[in-house]
């Protein structure tokens, strides 16, 4: 059985599922243009239930391609029960969305999500009443404790059985009177066969305009796209405004009087969480507290990074001289044996120590809700750029992984601002570019260098985007964004979400770390290495780097953090201010940060943006890294 | 009086007369609950021409000033 989490954005549709899926969930791709949407199994009344948790939206009717793809996922993958996921404290609104599912005639269950806040808010609701105005069962959560999952799910499980649809709730009606004959003119021409959906439903989003359904009309036949256009205007006349603004409005009063009908209001507890705008947001204070939380953030990775690396990779390092001992060191056994020991010391003692306090922070924050309130404060800064305040959480969420965050540039409605945000967010130094600046700059160096290299990049990243937004010159539309009510994140919650993360770096860059430092063994062992670093020896030398170093910077494009290891490996010692000056360190740092992407990242900037502007962010990150690594050689 | 939205004031309470843009901004608004007829509460504006933070149905949604413009309110 396959069921669907939908729901609006922040009505804890992940936190629902990553109950379920605890450690278990895999994030995987589907055919067409790639969405992570996020998969898992479970078993019930042993019965196998595949959970599929899609993109919050707003509603059906789409407008950014995150919400698009969450619906050509629902329409298209025989899905056999819908979980409509409510933030019940925000139900007016979110009984939109509802109604909208239910012309989809799918077998579904309504979860009324953190009621306890709702009750906190003075919102009341008549379950039982929901239940019978919509015709599908009701369940109440609180899912961030896990209240209320297992009911959900064994109610789930039973309208999926039963294939149970819920009713049709009627428009006033003189809208009616247009939706029927509409419907009916699309059932004989088999329109909604053809896209295996109710005629309702389509008739619905004919009136709304819905660009999708209708661009895919207009090629076919003429005939039904005349009808089409009759049926707008008749709405149009009787009420005085365009046809998508009626129907919005008719969803709008039916949510609202459903609201009033089950709802009872009573006093709301006011909490002091409720005062947290008053500094976060504050015009002045919120820009300090900005800054504040982002510096004790910094801190705090290198602190627990540091406290941890340096003892882990004392002991692995006393492995080698052990491994002397009992194998011959020229032999290729040696050669071999060696380079797995790195990469596994690379992954263990270097990459960890930082990148799960970095993903565990970036989790708390996120369900915090601080994330859009970043956006506000740096909306006016982000226009200066041409981008508006959306992009900040790309931008954020590169400091993470640039792959995901180009993903999240989907957020942003224009395709040139999602063009120059994915661009940016390419240099934005990710968690693997982080534990390279961490392991390196800030261990054989200082914190402040670290923290000038994390300033200088925001600096090259303000022109650059300068630049772009020169180069393209278009307006950018005005950011329209939701600012959720802080929640108090729940830390199994926050583990859960680090787990899925860290598992990329686990199962797919740790062993391709520990394959590419057994490569570059080999390598070493046939002399061949010495060919490709004579290759670069060009480059190597305007930036006045070790001539070992060319090979590594081949690695780094496979992943950012194994340049660094196979730096260590190269050099053949992991105490690297004995080999390389300080400016050394610096220089090669500052390349790595900025020079082409990895192949993850390439790979999904020629999917969202296209084959020709990914060659040009590759050749311009490369140019841009040539420059500023040059520079650094001559001036630090 | 028929004023825009951006030059609403800090906590003043304004009704929705009109929005005053194409399709994708009238969905997009209409998504959050803003519509002709709701009533909006002006909570807080940005320094140097940032967005506006305003609430709505007990919700809070924060518009660039660009927006803002577009959305014709009564204010008392």
């Amino acid at each position: 059985m396959k069921i669907a989490l939908m729901g609006q954005p922040n009505s804890g549709k992940s936190t629902i599922f990553n109950h379920v899926a605890g450690y278990k969930a895999v994030t995987s791709n589907f055919p067409g243009k790639t969405v992570e949407f996020t998969l898992t199994k479970f078993n019930i009344f042993g019965q196998v239930i595949e959970l599929v948790d899609l993109p919050g939206t707003y509603s059906l009717t789409s407008f950014d391609l995150a919400e698009l793809e969450a619906r050509k996922y629902l329409l298209k993958s025989n899905v056999n029960v819908v979980i409509n996921v409510i933030d019940a404290s925000l139900l007016s609104r979110s009984l939109e969305l509802t109604l909208q599912l239910l012309e989809l005639k799918l077998p579904m269950v309504i979860c009324l999500n953190m009621i306890d806040e709702a009750e906190r808010k003075g919102i009341k609701i008549d379950i039982e009443k929901l239940s019978k105005v919509f015709g599908v069962p009701v369940v109440p959560a609180v899912a961030i404790k896990g209240k209320g999952i297992k009911g959900l799910f064994s109610t789930a499980y039973g309208v999926g059985e039963k294939k149970k649809i819920g009713k049709t709730i009627k428009f006033s009606k003189d809208v009616e009177n247009v939706i029927t004959p509409l419907s009916i003119q699309i059932k004989k021409k088999q329109v909604d066969q053809e896209f295996n959906l109710p005629e309702r439903f389509l008739a619905l989003k004919y009136l709304e305009n819905d660009s999708y359904f209708i661009e895919n009309y207009k090629k076919k036949s003429n005939d039904l796209f005349k009808e089409i256009v009759h049926f707008q205007n008749i709405l149009k006349e009787a009420h005085g405004r365009p046809s998508d603004v009626v129907i919005s409005s008719e969803r709008h009063h039916l949510s609202m009087n459903i609201y009033e009908s089950v709802v009872s209001l009573t006093r709301p507890h006011i909490s002091l969480i409720d005062y947290l705008d008053n500094i976060l947001m504050h015009p002045f204070l919120g820009y300090i507290s900005l800054g504040l939380i982002f510096y004790l953030f910094f801190n705090l990775i290198f602190g627990v990074g540091k406290m941890v690396e340096e003892p882990l990779l004392d002991y692995f390092y006393k492995l080698i001289p052990l491994l002397e001992k009992s194998i011959d060191s020229g032999t290729l056994l040696f050669s071999i044996t060696s380079g797995i020991i790195q990469g596994l010391a690379g992954g263990i003692a270097i990459v960890l120590p930082y990148l799960f306090p970095f993903l565990f922070g970036l989790a708390i924050l996120e369900d915090l809700g601080y994330l859009p309130r970043i956006a506000f404060l740096l909306d006016a800064f982000l226009h200066k750029i041409g981008l508006h305040g959306k992009a900040i959480i790309p931008f954020i969420l590169g400091y993470g992984c640039t792959v995901p965050a180009i993903m999240a540039t989907r957020i942003l409605e224009s395709e040139r601002d999602r063009f120059i945000a994915s661009v940016l967010t390419t240099m934005i130094p990710c968690a693997a570019r982080m534990t390279i600046i961490f392991a390196l700059v800030a261990f054989y160096i200082s914190p402040q260098a670290a923290l000038a290299i994390y300033i200088l990049n925001i600096i090259v990243i303000i022109i650059s985007g300068k630049i772009l937004s020169r180069l393209l010159p278009e307006v950018t539309p005005g950011m329209i964004l939701e600012i959720p009510a802080y929640h108090i994140p729940s830390i199994k919650v926050a583990f859960a979400k680090t787990w899925l993360r860290m598992k990329e770096f686990i199962f797919v860059a740790w062993p391709l770390l520990i394959v590419g430092s057994t490569i570059l063994s080999l390598l070493q062992y046939y002399k061949t290495d010495m060919l490709i670093n004579n290759l670069f020896s060009p480059l190597t030398s305007l930036l006045g780097l070790p001539l070992v170093v060319g090979t590594t910077l081949i690695f780094g494009v496979l992943r950012k953090e194994l340049s660094m290891l196979m730096l260590i490996q190269a050099i053949g010692t992991s105490n690297i201010a004995a080999v390389m000056s300080t400016t050394q360190i610096m220089t090669f740092t500052i390349f790595v940060i900025f020079y082409v992407p990895c192949v993850a990242t390439i790979a999904v900037l020629w999917k969202e943006i296209g084959s020709k502007r990914t060659l040009f962010a590759v050749a311009f990150t490369f140019v841009l890294a040539v420059i500023l690594a040059t520079i650094t050689r001559f001036i630090y | 009086m028929i004023i825009t939205l951006d030059l609403a004031k800090e906590s003043q309470k304004v009704k929705v007369a009109d929005i005053s843009g194409g399709w994708g901004i009238r969905q997009r608004l209409g998504c959050l609950g803003i519509h002709p007829g709701d009533i909006i509460t002006v909570k807080r504006s940005a320094i140097m021409r940032g967005p506006i933070l305003i609430s709505v149905h007990g919700n809070q949604v924060a518009l660039g000033r660009g927006v803002a413009r577009r959305i014709v309110v009564e204010a008392e």
